[in-house]
């Protein structure tokens, strides 16, 4: 079997910054057949005020609409036109503008993804698009757990911005306004504020020739944002209830602090989360899942700037809720005792560094890759250094984290017809 | 990146091995199709491949339960089981080099699976977990029972079966499901990846080569029922599903549909996603797409959209669809011919997508399409094409099915020629 040839010899990874602050970031390979690029907008829910809630989001979809050179339809047909797979998501730290084009498609993907960037904002198009972001808040209102995620983190954040929802509620964007849309578009797509991810097939020079003619005019302003750890305390025995009648299942959110973004432990919480909690060949997977008590539980750590928690998730029938909070505990309790096995480390290791490797191989997955390190903790990752990082993790490191981070006390939050207590 | 081949290999037990070799990438993939899909449950034994499945998963060859799954995340097997109408699928994407080991592990868990019997009711439980879990995914509630109005039983039949069955399936029905439906014949292997494609066809017939069965029966079926439906929820959306008849993948015409619904429904620019969405603010979700058995086809529409608004919304979905029998345009047809053509160069860089498509079309057309072949259909598509497929084959037989608070009216769904759906209030 032949695998000299899929080498990475030829990846390179590059970086520019405009005198505007705009900073452009690339791992280029040459032997690409594709090139994926995307602006990284350091902005989200966490950036906005409780009178500002889901603004992000709905700025994210604004985008799209059209900009003084371009027509919705424009942009639309154009982004079509190259062929190009793109798409945007907002989250609680970041809005990200993503497409993937074929390499001669990239300076004409930049030009629409620039221009997007500074947006017109329209009248007509926020009253039609406000519908639009009504009708996503709906459906995500009949999908399980029927907004218990936006819960958990409120409760469990209290009044720290991370705590804050991506989507908004119906009340919060019904009273958005557009002249509120445009002042926060203002402060928060400054130029500084704003990254550029690009990996695969790149023509490096021709592109920053581009983004210094398109984007050295972007207005740089102080924008700041407090990533000061939040303080709380979970109470274990304090379940928020959400009663929803009509579900069948029951679904249970449990949150506990974790590593941060750039916290030294976040490769040591991820392994122990897959030990205790992926979604195969866990240790909740095989108690709750390879028996049929759950239909799934798992447990995921999720990193910001500055904080992090460990998110719990678990659906069983409404009958089976209690004993099933109350056997989460105990594997919570056994897990802190007692550590996790080299056996399970191992495994963990092998798990994560062959997922870490399959994903690198499509210049889209390390666009994301690249985008999320340099915007979350400013460098450059390579596959390699990847899972170098994860197979440097020991046992020790991994009792570490469950001496700092304790999955319990945490915070809960069930959604369905039952009620569950402590 | 130069072009790749698909190599086939048909062994004398009835199995075919399909080898894309790309030797470009670090990884190598593997689907496995075997014709045991919920279309083979028993007409009282619903949900019968679904446990087989489980089961299936719980030890192999000398590997208990937790011994399997060890050995496959040591291998770093990413990896996934699912029962489809046809088929149950296994598939696993891995570095290269660790193909030959998850072929013997696979080999093991195909031909000599422990089916053991006391975990049969942990198996039960899981399948019944996955089935209540359905009741709450609204949007898949509504696809399954688009399905059951279009296509005859037992192709329109879901997995999962049914609370009462579950409950009554014994471990010597699994024994016997998977007696009577494992088999070589008509068992599709596929490999995509850095491999190379003579030495994996020796690895795998020296692993499956022996492999013994019966040969697949033929399937009785039974009309669907036909009509429209609505299936009443309490919900913030209502769901809407439209389904019309087309043609199947294995139809020389499929490529004409297949351009019509992509001018419909794929990207920002498509008619739904501007009509529905981008002018009228009416939906999050809309889209249409082909589906495709052997020898039927269809085309599924779907939208979500909240109660007050749903009746606006099918009546916009229903213009749309019959108006695309007037025929497209030669600047919407180039938009999605440019759209496909750079998702068929990008799948070439993932061994996973190449090898269930090439499976995938095996099972359909009993051949491999290459993406060369593929650029080439497409570049032989011409609006002219399409509008004469158009209109020879418009949009008409519409069956409605709505889930939410209240039905709605579908007399818009009636058009020429459309005698068999109900029509008015629902």
């Amino acid at each position: 079997m032949n695998n000299q040839s899929a080498v990475q010899s030829n990846i390179e990874f590059k970086h520019h910054t405009l005198s505007n602050g705009l900073e452009f970031v690339a791992e280029c390979n040459p032997d690409a057949v594709s090139t994926g690029l995307a602006f990284f907008v350091r902005t989200g829910a966490r950036d906005e005020s409780a009178e500002l809630s889901g603004v992000s989001h709905f700025l994210e979809h604004m985008c799209f609409k059209g900009t003084p050179t371009r027509s919705a339809e424009d942009v639309n047909r154009e982004l079509d036109e190259m062929g190009s797979q793109s798409n945007a998501f907002t989250s609680q730290e970041q809005t990200v503008y993503f497409c993937s084009v074929l390499p001669e498609h990239q300076l004409a993907a930049l030009n629409l993804l620039s221009d997007i960037m500074r947006p017109t904002l329209r009248q007509s198009d926020f009253d039609t698009e406000k519908q639009v972001i009504l009708e996503e808040i709906a459906k995500y209102d009949d999908q399980p757990p029927y907004g218990g995620h936006d819960a958990a983190l409120l409760k469990h954040f209290n009044s720290h911005p991370l705590g804050n929802s991506v989507l908004g509620t119906t009340e919060s964007v019904s009273a958005l306004t557009q002249p509120q849309m445009l002042e926060y578009f203002h402060r928060q797509y400054s130029a500084n504020n704003l990254i550029l991810a690009m990996a695969g097939n790149i023509d490096f020079d021709r592109i920053i020739e581009q983004l210094e003619a398109e984007c050295s005019d972007w207005i740089n302003h102080d924008v700041r944002r407090d990533t000061n750890r939040y303080s709380t305390t979970p109470n274990t025995a304090d379940i928020t209830n959400i009663q929803k009648d009509s579900a069948h299942q029951q679904y249970i959110i449990q949150i506990a602090d974790g590593p941060s973004a750039t916290d030294m432990d976040r490769s040591a919480g991820q392994l122990m989360s897959t030990i205790f909690g992926d979604d195969n060949n866990s240790r909740l997977f095989w108690d709750l899942i390879d028996t049929g008590k759950a239909e799934y539980a798992v447990l995921e750590s999720q990193e910001y700037q500055g904080s992090g928690i460990f998110m719990g998730y678990l659906c069983c029938p409404p009958e089976n809720q209690q004993s099933l909070l109350q056997r989460y505990c105990q594997l919570t309790a056994d897990l802190h005792e007692n550590g996790v096995t080299q056996q399970e480390l191992d495994t963990a290791q092998a798990k994560v560094c062959s997922h870490i490797v399959l994903r690198g191989e499509r210049p889209a997955n390390r666009m994301f890759n690249i985008g999320s390190n340099w915007i979350q903790r400013g460098i450059y990752e390579t596959t390699r250094a990847a899972t170098d990082r994860i197979e440097a993790v020991t046992r020790h490191d991994i009792q570490k984290v469950l001496d700092k981070y304790p999955l319990s006390p945490a915070t809960t939050v069930a959604t369905g017809p039952k009620t569950a207590q402590h | 990146m130069p072009a790749s081949s698909i190599d086939t290999y048909q062994f004398d037990n009835g199995l075919t091995l399909l080898v894309e070799q790309m030797p470009w990438l670090e990884s190598a993939a593997v689907t496995f199709l075997v014709p045991a899909g919920c279309q083979r449950d028993p007409a009282t034994q619903p949900g019968l491949a679904k446990l087989t499945a489980e089961m299936l998963q719980r030890g192999c060859g000398d590997l208990q339960s937790r011994e399997l799954e060890q050995a496959m995340d040591q291998l770093g097997l990413a990896r996934s089981t699912a029962v489809t109408n046809y088929h149950i699928r296994l598939s696993a994407a891995m570095p290269a080099t660790r193909l030959p080991a998850a072929l013997t592990i696979y080999a093991n868990l195909l031909q000599r699976p422990l089916l053991p019997a006391t975990q049969i009711d942990d198996g039960r439980m899981v399948c019944i977990q996955e089935l209540l879990a359905m009741q709450d995914d609204l949007s898949q509630k509504l696809m399954e029972e688009l399905r059951i109005r279009q296509y005859p039983d037992p192709y329109s039949r879901s997995a999962h079966g049914t609370l009462e069955t579950l409950q009554e399936i014994s471990i010597d029905d699994v024994q016997q499901f998977y007696t009577q439906n494992f088999t070589p014949h008509e068992t599709i292997i596929s490999i995509a990846g850095n491999v190379d494609s003579k030495q994996i066809s020796q690895t795998v017939n020296e692993l499956f080569g022996n492999w013994t069965g019966h040969e697949t029966t033929p399937i009785n079926t039974t009309p669907p029922p036909g009509g429209h439906h609505h299936m009443e929820q309490e919900s913030s959306q209502t769901q809407i599903g439209i389904v019309f008849p087309s043609v199947p993948y294995s139809h020389p015409d499929y490529f004409q549909s297949r351009g019509a619904i992509g001018v419909l429904s794929d990207g920002m620019s498509s008619r739904l996603f501007s009509e529905v969405r981008e002018k009228r603010g009416l939906c999050y979700t809309v889209f249409a797409m082909c589906h495709t058995l052997r020898e039927q086809g269809c085309v599924l529409t779907y939208a979500g959209t909240t109660t007050d608004r749903a009746q606006e919304t099918l009546d916009v979905l229903l213009s749309e669809l019959i108006r695309l029998g007037d025929g497209i345009l030669p600047a919407e047809l180039d938009r999605l011919k440019a759209k496909i053509k750079s998702g068929l160069i990008m799948q070439q860089e993932s061994s996973n997508s190449r090898a269930s498509s090439i499976a995938a079309d095996w099972h359909l057309l009993g051949k491999v399409r290459t993406t060369d072949e593929l650029s080439r259909i497409l570049d032989g598509l011409s609006c002219d094409s399409i509008n004469h497929y158009l209109a020879n084959n418009r949009p008409t037989n519409f069956r409605v099915v709505t889930l939410g608070q209240n039905s709605l009216d579908t007399s818009g769904a009636i058009t020429t020629g459309n005698t068999s759906a109900n029509s008015g209030v629902l």
